[in-house]
């Protein structure tokens, strides 16, 4: 349960995080606020958008499914289940290596970092780590698939 | 549980109120001063000069406002040059501008720079833009920086202000860019020394363009 309580959490930062890049590239609420002064050079390149949609709203999807199904798993009904587990281990790897991709365009092609999607990418990382550690979770694997324990009938006391 | 979901909710209200004050607390530089024009018009000016009209030899300088290397090069080898050069009457000095896209205000102070250079004061604007360097390395927005750069530089504040909101020389700006594009510059600075291009493997230095104006007049007439 701490393992999808503390994906939840980061996923909600990593959501902001990414609805504020998403909402500048709109032209919404001005210059990023970004020490290095690389967030505009990042926003603006041609890596900034893909497929016609800024690339920040890839992470609002991103981060959205990754919050919605650990809320999910966190229902009494789906606690003991694997299955929010293994999505959410699928997700952050998916937008782990996303980010990573996109860092590296910042790093290499681009030549400028932009600090929100530095965080962002920390947070993407961080969640695709959380989710494999829950996995790992001794508590966690198997018991979904298999049902509830068996009942074990106890002896009557003399 | 229900202190999770508390914590949950009482952060989205924190995030939310913080992205509220990120969207509202940074206002930005005029867009029209900043950005490209859609279409470039020639209005026939072709740069600020420095030093005497009858000069033997010109230099065009092509300048990003937030490189370094300009910056360097302004406060540590024109002070000289002008010194040995453009003072003796020799060189006539030009400024063309060339904002590199990679740079986030390059293209604004180029544009501030004009701003002040219609009331007679680019190159004190420049002197200002350069010799306060800081304001290219934080990536903050510098429009007030600028606004007190041009009230130090001489210029009229409320004037200045009008021709940075109007974004009236963005064009101008554009079309020394496209002329250097012409020229194949690629970078800041480049130089041309009575149109050919200086050639260089390293920053040329005060000294570099003394013996290069002193071997001119054999060459050229």
């Amino acid at each position: 349960m701490r393992h999808r309580q503390t994906i939840a959490v980061l996923a909600l930062v990593g959501w902001f995080v990414a609805l504020y890049l998403g909402l500048h590239a709109l032209g919404i609420g001005g210059e990023l606020k970004c020490g290095t002064g690389g967030c505009d050079t990042v926003q603006t390149s041609r890596w900034a958008v893909l497929f016609g949609i800024p690339v920040a709203f890839y992470g609002v999807a991103g981060y959205t499914a990754i919050l919605a199904v650990t809320l999910v798993g966190l229902q009494p009904a789906w606690l003991s289940r694997r299955g929010p587990s293994l999505l959410v281990a699928a997700l952050g790897t998916g937008g782990a290596l996303f980010s990573g991709w996109l860092t590296y365009l910042e790093l290499f092609v681009i030549h400028a970092i932009c600090r929100w999607c530095v965080a962002s990418a920390v947070i993407i990382a961080a969640i695709w780590i959380v989710s494999l550690l829950g996995l790992r979770r001794r508590g966690d694997v198997g018991r979904g698939d298999v049902g509830p324990l068996p009942h074990i009938p106890t002896s009557p006391r003399i | 549980m229900n202190r999770f979901y508390m914590m949950l909710g009482v952060l989205t209200l924190a995030l939310g109120a913080m992205l509220v004050y990120l969207l509202r607390s940074n206002p930005s530089a005029p867009r029209a001063a900043t950005q490209a024009p859609a279409t470039v018009v020639d209005d026939g000016f072709r740069g600020n000069t420095l030093g005497s009209d009858s000069a033997r030899v010109e230099i065009v300088e092509y300048v990003d406002f937030e490189c370094p290397i300009c910056a360097s090069f302004a406060v540590v080898q024109m002070p000289t040059i002008k010194e040995q050069l453009i003072a003796t009457g020799r060189v006539r000095w030009r400024f063309r501008d060339f904002p590199l896209s990679i740079h986030k205000y390059s293209r604004y102070a180029a544009h501030a720079a004009q701003c002040a250079g219609e009331q007679g004061k680019f190159l004190e604007m420049q002197d200002q833009l350069f010799y306060n360097h800081g304001w290219a390395l934080t990536g903050k927005n510098p429009t007030g920086l600028f606004r007190d750069l041009a009230k130090a530089a001489g210029a009229d504040v409320a004037r200045y202000d009008a021709c940075m909101a109007s974004g009236r020389f963005a064009s101008r700006i554009e079309f020394s860019v496209q002329e250097g594009l012409q020229r194949n510059v690629n970078g800041t600075p480049t130089f041309f020394v009575n149109g050919t291009e200086l050639r260089s493997s390293r920053l040329p230095t005060s000294d570099d363009f003394k013996r290069l104006v002193d071997s001119l007049p054999a060459r050229r007439k």
